[in-house]
């Protein structure tokens, strides 16, 4: 049997639409069909000035805007052979690793929410607030920041910035072990996860899998460590 | 970060290990290689472009990206692009293909990394460049019955009214 699931279906966290090729409960094969959210930005910004393009990255991914402004902003500057100040660089790479692990939240207390772990999901976003406070107090926003510029930064951050970052990275480790203690050895998370879609490491680099996934496959790969 | 001036002569770029592959097969298959930015990229006949990533296939073993530049109104207006990334080397390479804006066509690679098929899609459907040999050529992001190619320099940004 043929099944359309989506585009709007209330198990996705997005807009797919899945064509479902079913045997009883069993999926035989599957067309994803993509495009939903499909805006454009780049013809867009074909008309813009190179500053104007920062808010548009920003809405690449609404979980990292942070990360997309900089890959736009140093994209740019290589261009131009820009160099931004040193104080500049050091909050741009402050302020990704917090929206590294604010997105990264998400997806903790997302995915355990869609298996059945409430509480986690509470935890998650109550450290992932204090990340969007502070974002809020550095931008004026608390998601679409806009907030890097080509050459720099489009303001000081506030006085209490980074005794508040300080503050947050002392108590955050326990935080994790928090989660830990909820998930590792709960035998719902153990159930639903191990052994599930395995992708092999052939599989993986065919496919194009990159980044936690493809370490999941158990390539030793980091962009982060060997492509400084 | 200062901007050196780019590289151009093949002589002086023949040792990265992506130009010494290409050579080691068919010299005559790179046109041109330049290295600006600590990046190399190399041009490649279209006939050659399928046995090129082949040839590199062992080495660049992970294909990462796949878009196209339109260039109107000069020919050859399309150029298609590759990026492909070592694990083993930690080295990237940009393979560029040029292509005449009546005749946008290229051997599809899908074959090599299944990987390409929805990137060899989205420039069809955005920049209308055919992809010969694509087991699905259909458009990804726009709906099926669109007309005209959105990326093309040619197409208004606020779209035909």
């Amino acid at each position: 049997m043929i099944l359309n699931m989506g585009p709007q279906h209330p198990s996705t966290h997005g807009v797919l639409r899945l064509l479902l090729e079913i045997d009883g409960e069993t999926v035989v094969k599957l067309i994803p069909d993509i495009g939903f959210l499909h805006t454009g930005i780049e013809k867009t910004c074909e008309a813009k000035f190179y500053q104007q393009v920062v808010p548009m990255t920003d809405r690449i991914d609404y979980l990292c805007p942070m990360t997309n402004n900089l890959c736009y902003v140093l994209a740019v500057e290589k261009l131009l052979g820009i160099e931004p100040p040193p104080r500049a660089q050091f909050i741009r790479v402050l302020l990704n690793e917090l929206t590294r692990i604010q997105s990264h939240l998400v997806w903790l207390g997302t995915h355990a929410l869609d298996i059945g772990a409430m509480t986690v999901f509470l935890y998650c976003f109550r450290e992932r607030e204090e990340i969007l406070r502070l974002f809020e107090d550095v931008s004026g926003q608390r998601m679409m920041t806009s907030y890097f510029r080509v050459g720099g930064l489009s303001l000081e951050p506030p006085l209490d910035f980074l005794p508040r970052v300080k503050k947050f990275a002392k108590i955050f480790p326990e935080r994790i072990d928090e989660y830990e203690g909820l998930l590792t050895g709960n035998p719902i998370w153990i159930n639903r996860l191990k052994g599930v879609a395995h992708i092999s490491v052939e599989d993986a680099i065919a496919l194009g899998v990159s980044g936690p996934s493809l370490r999941g496959s158990g390539v030793d790969w980091d962009l982060f460590f060997f492509m400084q | 970060m200062g901007s050196e001036p780019a590289v151009t002569d093949l002589e002086q770029l023949k040792d990265h290990p992506a130009l010494a592959l290409l050579f080691h097969w068919n010299a005559g298959a790179v046109t041109q290689a330049n290295f600006d930015r600590n990046e190399l990229s190399v041009y490649i006949d279209r006939a050659n472009i399928k046995d090129a990533c082949s040839v590199l296939k062992p080495q660049f073993n992970f294909f990462s990206d796949l878009t196209c530049v339109d260039w109107y109104p000069s020919e050859p207006r399309f150029e298609v692009i590759y990026h492909l990334l070592s694990h083993q080397l930690k080295e990237r390479v940009r393979l560029k293909v040029k292509l005449q804006g009546d005749d946008a066509a290229v051997e599809s690679i899908t074959s090599l990394w299944p990987a390409a098929n929805f990137f060899e899609r989205e420039v069809f459907d955005l920049f209308g460049v055919r992809f010969l040999g694509h087991p699905n050529l259909r458009r990804i992001m726009m709906p099926e019955d669109w007309e005209g190619h959105p990326l093309r320099k040619d197409y208004p940004v606020e779209g035909y009214r």
